[in-house]
């Protein structure tokens, strides 16, 4: 019983959070549409909002190619491995009180865990197509990984030593239900790092360049067409949504607002979660793309160090108030 | 079977750990189909051989089998962003060649469609060239100008980008009171605009770091490379052939022209959005000093069409601007050589004319700054990062309709 009940809850996850990916692209392309001057998708259903839907169908359609000289086993794993990681670590993701589907000691860690895995996927896709674009579109990532999966761990050693807990649900509790308390502001050092890094880590502008249209093509999923490109599509999708999770959780004090809503707790959550896609976008709509060394450059020298004295200035107020 | 088979084994030349990459002609980048040949150590550009000819429809050649009337429409596919002023250049060389006399107000108009036609140009570059670099707003926001420039170009003269709007002698049909009042609102409103894209890249870190160095190139190697245009005037060469070789009425204009000092990508950034200034100021005083008068002279030698048989041809000769005039050209064409360059937007576009006396050009050779800028390419493109080159070949601002001709 006990288990049928927790297949329920991941099926229900699973669909509420795929149904968000649907209309997560839908929101992306109307703001970018009307920051630009045009009204984005119009045609299905009233003011495009069907849309998503016909793409979905459409991918679900279209031809499956796999490139003759491609590694078949690699090839065809990349995408799974990709959606699975990142599908994972939506268990441990506390939407209010007691809605985490797996409330477990190692949140956070087992998120880190789960992202650097989704990397492999993007990497082995790189690899696998055999293509000279695709090729060089893993290896940036596998640069860009190394050089953001650290500044971005250490960026919340801040939030792991003021609330004490690796738990999601008692970094949110110890945050308190007042919004001065927020960690937002005793860590905007390591808010600041974790901000560029979670941009660098989903792979968005201006720190696309696994995927730089205008130089590799598209990067790692040149090769990829139909149902495999949407696993990748989803993946990028449910990994900002993640990251957006995390902000919230770590930063922006979880489900808790001003006042309570009832019959809906997670009502906060998912609003500030959107806050965070909608920075995403507007960014994306603004900036243009870092150079492949400089994106080095602003990692290695800019963040590792601001996120050192983050933690140095959290353990020192630590001790200083003890 | 006794069949000698090669065996495809690679013969050791000590650099077997260089990465070979054929960026294009399908890239998203590349402005058309140009193929750049890339060697790549990491990232970084070993070797850099652009290769052309992707869209080559052999122009020269068949311009040798037209008369000169007829090699007007061709001179549109060049360079497809500013065909007006393709069709200028055109039509000021083939009349330097036949002596033909142009009047005032066709010489107003003239400048008033190589002013739209530089702003449409400059406008496109921009767009690429930030969509280049990752900044896609900038790209919508200058096709919304564009926009309007190519409203009145059809409005003109019926054809957004395949325009023929000049004709030997002067222009084809002469601009409506509509078509001057909505120049006007345009060249009102434009300063406004330029701003805006100033505001979304101009002192955006990012954009900063991706142009300033990039392509630096100093003014004696972009003579020596026949670099013209913003790409030249960027490293501080003062040479624009309005200002120093005047053609139609530009020695009637007042107008800057706007020098780099540093020769990178960002100081022709800055030249290009100067530019944009200084054209819209044209425009101005175009629309303020527009000479009344006709607008194609007395002895504009014109399309020869046969008239069938049977069927009735209304010429409008009193407006003198009929399509339809019967020269015996035998007369009119002379012997001799002759060179004619003039300012496109990408740079200096020149004709070169081997006339034996017929009605058609023995020789017709198109200096098209494009394909000289892509020979820059392989120089500029050595030693820097892939990012790099895709920002290369957006500031010096090809298009391979020119380049390939």
């Amino acid at each position: 019983m006990q288990i049928l009940i927790i297949i329920l809850q991941i099926a229900v996850l699973l669909a509420v959070v795929l149904l968000h990916v649907a209309y997560t692209t839908y929101f992306e392309r109307k703001i970018i549409g009307h920051m630009q001057v045009r009204m984005g998708p119009m045609r299905v259903g009233w003011h495009g909002l069907l849309q998503p839907i016909a793409d979905g169908i459409k991918s679900f359609f279209k031809e499956d190619i796999i490139p003759e000289q491609a590694d078949k086993p690699l090839f065809l794993a990349a995408p799974v491995i990709c959606l699975v990681a990142m599908l994972a670590s939506l268990a441990v993701l506390p939407f209010a009180e007691g809605w985490a589907l797996a409330d477990i000691n190692i949140g956070l860690l087992f998120i880190f865990a789960m992202s650097s895995l989704a990397s492999y996927g993007i990497i082995l896709a790189g690899w696998a197509s055999n293509s000279k674009y695709t090729f060089l579109g893993g290896l940036r990532s596998m640069a860009q990984v190394i050089s953001y999966e650290i500044p971005m761990g250490l960026s919340l050693v801040g939030v792991m030593m003021l609330s004490g807990s690796l738990n999601l649900t008692e970094i949110v509790t110890a945050q308190g239900t007042s919004i001065f308390s927020i960690y937002l502001f005793p860590q905007i050092i390591g808010f600041f790092v974790f901000f560029i890094a979670m941009l660098a880590e989903t792979n968005r502008v201006p720190f696309d360049l696994p995927e730089a249209e205008t130089e590799l093509v598209s990067g790692y999923i040149t090769e990829y067409s139909g149902m495999r490109y949407a696993m990748f599509f989803m993946a990028e999708y449910i990994g900002m949504m993640v990251m957006a999770s995390i902000g919230t959780v770590c930063f922006l004090g979880g489900w808790n607002g001003p006042f309570a809503i009832p019959f809906f707790p997670p009502f906060w959550f998912i609003l500030k979660v959107y806050g965070f896609l909608f920075l995403f976008i507007w960014i994306r709509a603004t900036l243009p793309r870092y150079r492949y060394d400089q994106l080095m450059a602003l990692g290695w020298k800019l963040l590792i160090p601001l996120a050192l004295l983050n933690i140095f200035l959290t353990g020192l107020f630590k001790i200083l108030v003890h | 079977m006794n069949e000698t088979t090669t065996l495809d084994v690679p013969v050791s030349q000590g650099d077997e750990d260089r990465y070979r990459l054929k960026l294009g002609p399908q890239h998203p980048a590349t402005h058309g189909v140009l193929r750049v040949d890339l060697e790549l150590d990491g990232e970084t550009i070993l070797d850099c051989d652009p290769q052309v000819g992707y869209l080559h429809r052999g122009f020269e050649k068949l311009a040798e089998h037209r008369t000169y009337a007829q090699n007007l429409v061709l001179t549109d596919r060049l360079d497809y962003i500013a065909a007006m002023a393709n069709n200028v250049g055109y039509c000021e060389a083939v009349e330097q060649l036949l002596a033909i006399e142009v009047p005032e107000r066709a010489k107003f108009l003239r400048v008033m469609v190589c002013e739209m036609s530089r702003l449409t140009g400059h406008l496109l570059w921009l767009a690429t060239h930030a969509l280049d670099i990752g900044a896609m707003t900038v790209f919508l926001y200058c096709f919304r100008e564009r926009e309007v420039l190519l409203e009145l170009f059809a409005e003109l003269c019926g054809a957004r980008l395949t325009t023929t709007y000049t004709r030997l002698g002067g222009v084809r049909q002469d601009v409506t009171h509509e078509i001057m009042m909505k120049l006007e609102r345009f060249v009102d409103a434009f300063p406004a605009c330029i701003e805006e894209y100033e505001t979304l890249i101009d002192t955006n870190r990012i954009w900063l770091k991706r142009t300033i160095g990039v392509g630096q190139i100093s003014g004696e190697k972009a003579v020596d490379l026949c670099l013209t245009g913003a790409s030249l005037r960027g490293s501080g060469v003062d040479y624009d052939v309005r200002k120093h070789m005047p053609y139609a009425a530009y020695d009637k204009m007042d107008f800057e022209i706007p020098l780099g000092e540093t020769g990178d990508t960002y100081a022709r950034y800055r030249c290009r959005m100067e530019e944009m200034g200084q054209s819209n100021y044209i425009l101005r005083q175009c629309i303020e000093k527009m000479p009344p008068g006709p607008i194609v002279g007395d002895d504009a030698p014109d399309l020869v069409m046969p008239v069938k048989p049977g069927r009735k041809v209304e010429v409008d000769t009193s407006a003198r601007n009929g399509l339809i005039k019967l020269i015996d050209d035998r007369d009119v064409y002379m012997e001799g050589d002759i060179y004619v360059a003039t300012e496109v937007p990408k740079g200096e576009l020149g004709f070169y004319f081997i006339s034996d006396g017929m009605g058609r050009p023995y020789r017709m050779h198109i200096r098209s700054p494009s394909f000289i800028h892509i020979g820059a390419l392989a120089t500029m493109g050595k030693g820097v990062m892939v990012a790099d080159l895709i920002a290369i070949i957006g500031t010096l601002d090809v298009v391979l309709g020119e380049s390939d001709r």
